[in-house]
């Protein structure tokens, strides 16, 4: 017991076995921007891109350091004076449609957006017929 | 007539039933392919990773193909594909590495233990490179070929069944 003692001591302070990697953060993957109304922007927009690692989560969201990178990258190119759409144009150009949380209509995504109202208009159509307006009215 | 249309409806349940499960049974799939592959590799300059290996500039990577590992001392799938990076420096296949997020005296103490094949290795601290050329962990290795383009990704460590594929398209694209 009393040699059990020192160990406990010894793992306590024993620094956790780095995970990921010893190198401190980008620049500003945990620091705002100064100008509130960038940050603003910046925020909005790394809470719509797909972190990597953990791909669950937005950067905005995640701990992983390619999360903080990835931050620190849209923050850097926001102050330069990107556009936000420019930056999310520069990712999906690498890692394609599945880094953006924001949905896009393209030639796989467009029957997400065309058949609800396509639905809609069926559901009404009938209705409309059922409702005895139309010319198949029955007894 | 009516009875074939009685029946519609569970058959378009049963369809979408069918449909979830074929898709529930579809092995998990959660790689980031790079779409950068077919583009020339971006304009980059890392300052040397190690003491005895010089850093990594873009303009260096032409003229004849390569392999482009991305890598780190604190990956443990790195580990794993050190016998077969080896067996292809062996094989005269010319091999550049960038080191992710890494200290310079982890990178080195890596490198003793598991070997050094890399010409050349680039210290990308805050994942730049990484994310300019469409690279989302590590290990992935490109090929580059001699214009300086990115002729092909492999995500994940190289096994030993990947060696021959990777020599394979290496000589596609030095001819």
């Amino acid at each position: 017991m009393k040699a059990l003692l020192p160990c406990m001591m010894l793992l306590i302070l024993a620094s956790p076995l780095a995970a990921q990697d010893g190198l401190p953060p980008a620049p500003y993957a945990n620091r705002q921007l100064d100008d509130p109304a960038l940050e603003a922007e910046a925020q909005e927009l790394m809470e719509t891109l797909r972190c990597l690692k953990c791909q669950s989560q937005s950067i905005a969201d995640s701990d992983a350091p390619m999360a903080g990178d990835m931050r620190s990258q849209v923050r850097m190119r926001l102050a330069a004076g990107e556009r936000p759409e420019a930056i999310r144009g520069w990712l999906t150009a690498r890692y394609g449609d599945y880094v953006s949380y924001k949905p896009q209509i393209g030639s796989a995504t467009w029957p997400l957006f065309a058949i609800p109202p396509a639905l809609l208009a069926l559901a009404g159509l009938v209705l409309w017929r059922r409702l005895g307006h139309g010319a198949g009215r029955r007894p | 007539m009516n009875r074939w249309r009685l029946w519609l409806p569970l058959a378009v349940f049963a369809g979408f039933l069918a449909l979830a499960g074929a898709m529930l049974m579809r092995p998990r799939d959660d790689v980031v392919a790079s779409a950068m592959v077919g583009q020339p590799l971006p304009d980059f300059t890392l300052r040397p990773a190690v003491t005895d290996r010089p850093g990594l500039a873009s303009r260096d990577l032409v003229g004849r193909p390569r392999l482009l590992n991305i890598f780190a001392s604190w990956c443990v799938p790195c580990i794993a594909e050190a016998p077969q990076l080896a067996r292809l420096a062996a094989r005269g296949v010319v091999i550049d590495g960038i080191a992710i997020r890494d200290r310079p005296e982890d990178v080195a103490r890596f490198l003793a233990r598991y070997g050094n094949p890399y010409r050349a290795i680039g210290a990308d601290d805050v994942s730049a490179v990484q994310l300019a050329i469409g690279s989302s962990g590590v290990p992935e290795t490109f090929v580059i070929d001699p214009a300086g383009r990115i002729a092909y990704q492999h995500i994940g460590e190289i096994r030993a069944e990947d060696v021959d594929k990777l020599l394979k398209k290496l000589e596609e694209d030095g001819t």
